[in-house]
């Protein structure tokens, strides 16, 4: 579980989150969602401990992050996994090498227990025949399932997705959510999801979170979201024609 | 004030980069490829510019020696004299900083453009250490670098000056061993290792606090290009200050 109070973050004088409390809960996929430039990255960096917000705590499991020393924080970033909206995976490596690299950095197994290890994820989330091909040699979503398998190799307690189904066919940012949301349930950890991908909230959104300008504007989950009346919630969720049309029959009655 | 800020951001990378070290094992093999690229890689193009350097540097002597009082293994002399002061510790790290610097800061503006970076620190890697420190281990073998180009530059002046039929073999031995002083070699090398230490940090900097895209790789590519070029001019001047003309 991971408990946000009270952040604020600002980069130049200019605050870009305003305040932010809320809490993820373990074992399920937590949604934040929102804009351009609400602060969805920022919010997500700060979870990450990337960035380091000027006032307010988030604690993991009842540990405040900021009143821990550096080694207890690189401890506790070793338990988180991320996977980034480019994937971020390190081109000079092969598949089964990114990998395998937390668990080299940060494990004392043999080569053997890690390339089982490995194998185990590579199966986990459907990779196949891609062991020993660079990231460039294979396709954007095959990327993704590489970037999750290195994200979960060390079993970590957080996960954060920043826009997993950026750049990817429906078909294959569905197959995305469903794996991310299955290790989620699988592995009983917390996470955290960054995106602004309707079809992800409509099939993942256990718990959402709305920014808007560095608020938190609204939270809830995914058959409430499409129920409130906050107005924001409503221009972002209707954006699209399609969703625009699922309203106007809602609000005629069929 | 930018310049300054520049500065200080660059002394706070070099101490991040001998703090939190990467697992040895992991640093073992990223030296041995950072030898691979950035030493191994450029024996080629140093032997193929000391060699034309040398020879030319010998027949400008021999051409411009018009009188005849003058012995000819003076040619070698000035050769020898320009190679192993100048040419091969300066001239050859200015093209390194062409050839190895855009070479770094592409490779490490490109891991921070794909948030490659962001991943290592994510992970609780320290990325300085994981990033620069294998390359300014893998930088302590530039000297080797420059002692053949210091070989090539000489043998190079050598062929020009005598199968070009402006001085004989014997004179140009003759002219190599002609006052010798070997604290002229350590000079070089002393300038070479803060060079390797120059070639290795200032494009780091430059690929790793990048900001932007593609086009801002090529600018800082372009940028570490001149700023380690100026530093090495100006750091040659001052250490030739202090080492040779006391």
């Amino acid at each position: 579980m991971i408990e946000v109070n009270d952040i604020h973050k600002a980069f130049h004088g200019e605050e870009i989150l305003k305040g932010i409390t809320t809490t993820f809960h373990r074992g399920k996929t937590n949604l934040i969602i929102g804009t351009s430039g609400s602060g969805k990255t920022v919010f997500l960096k700060c979870l990450l401990g990337l960035f380091t917000p000027e006032k307010g705590t988030i604690s993991y499991d009842g540990e405040n992050y900021s009143e821990l020393d550096e080694e207890e924080k690189r401890r506790l970033r070793q338990r988180m996994g991320m996977v980034f909206q480019g994937s971020a995976l390190f081109d000079s490596m092969t598949v089964e090498e990114n990998i395998m690299f937390p668990l080299k950095m940060f494990t004392r197994q043999k080569k053997s227990e890690m390339m089982d290890r490995a194998n185990e994820v590579i199966d986990r989330v459907n990779l196949e025949n891609a062991n020993k091909k660079l990231p460039s040699e294979i396709s954007g979503g095959m990327q993704k399932r590489v970037a999750i398998a290195r994200a979960i190799v060390t079993r970590p307690k957080y996960l954060f997705c920043d826009e997993p189904n950026s750049g990817l066919d429906p078909n294959t940012a569905m197959v995305i959510d469903n794996l991310i949301q299955e290790i989620t349930v699988e592995n009983d950890i917390t996470t955290v999801i960054n995106t602004h991908d309707m079809n992800s909230v409509m099939e993942i959104g256990e718990k959402i979170i709305f920014l808007k300008k560095g608020f938190l504007e609204w939270e809830g989950d995914k058959t409430q979201i499409f129920k409130t009346d906050n107005e924001a919630v409503t221009n972002f969720v209707y954006s699209s024609n399609l969703f625009k049309k699922v309203r106007k029959a809602q609000l005629q009655g069929f | 004030m930018f310049y300054l800020d520049d500065i200080g951001r660059y002394f706070l990378m070099i101490k991040g980069v001998f703090s939190r070290m990467t697992k040895g094992s992991v640093l073992r093999t990223l030296i041995f490829k950072e030898i691979d690229d950035l030493i191994i890689g450029s024996i080629g193009i140093t032997v193929f510019l000391a060699f034309f350097i040398g020879a030319v540097v010998a027949i400008q002597t021999a051409l411009n020696l018009t009188n005849p009082l003058i012995p000819k293994q003076l040619i070698a002399f000035a050769s020898r004299q320009s190679v192993i002061l100048e040419f091969a510790p300066t001239f050859i790290s200015v093209i390194m900083a062409g050839k190895v610097g855009s070479f770094i800061t592409s490779s490490i503006g490109t891991m921070r453009v794909t948030e490659q970076i962001d991943a290592l620190e994510v992970m609780g890697i320290n990325s300085l250490n994981y990033l620069v420190f294998p390359k300014i281990i893998a930088m302590l073998m530039y000297p080797f670098v420059i002692a053949i180009a210091m070989f090539v530059g000489i043998f190079g002046g050598y062929i020009a000056g005598v199968y070009g039929g402006f001085v004989s073999s014997s004179e140009f031995i003759t002219g190599l061993q002609d006052e010798f002083v070997p604290f002229h070699l350590v000079y070089a090398f002393i300038k070479t290792f803060l060079f390797a230490f120059l070639l290795a940090t200032i494009p780091s900097f430059h690929g790793y606090y990048m900001k932007g895209g593609a086009l801002e790789v090529g600018k800082a590519s372009t940028a570490a290009f001149v700023w380690t070029t100026v530093v090495i001019v100006i750091s040659n001047y001052i250490l030739t200050q202090l080492l040779l003309s006391a």
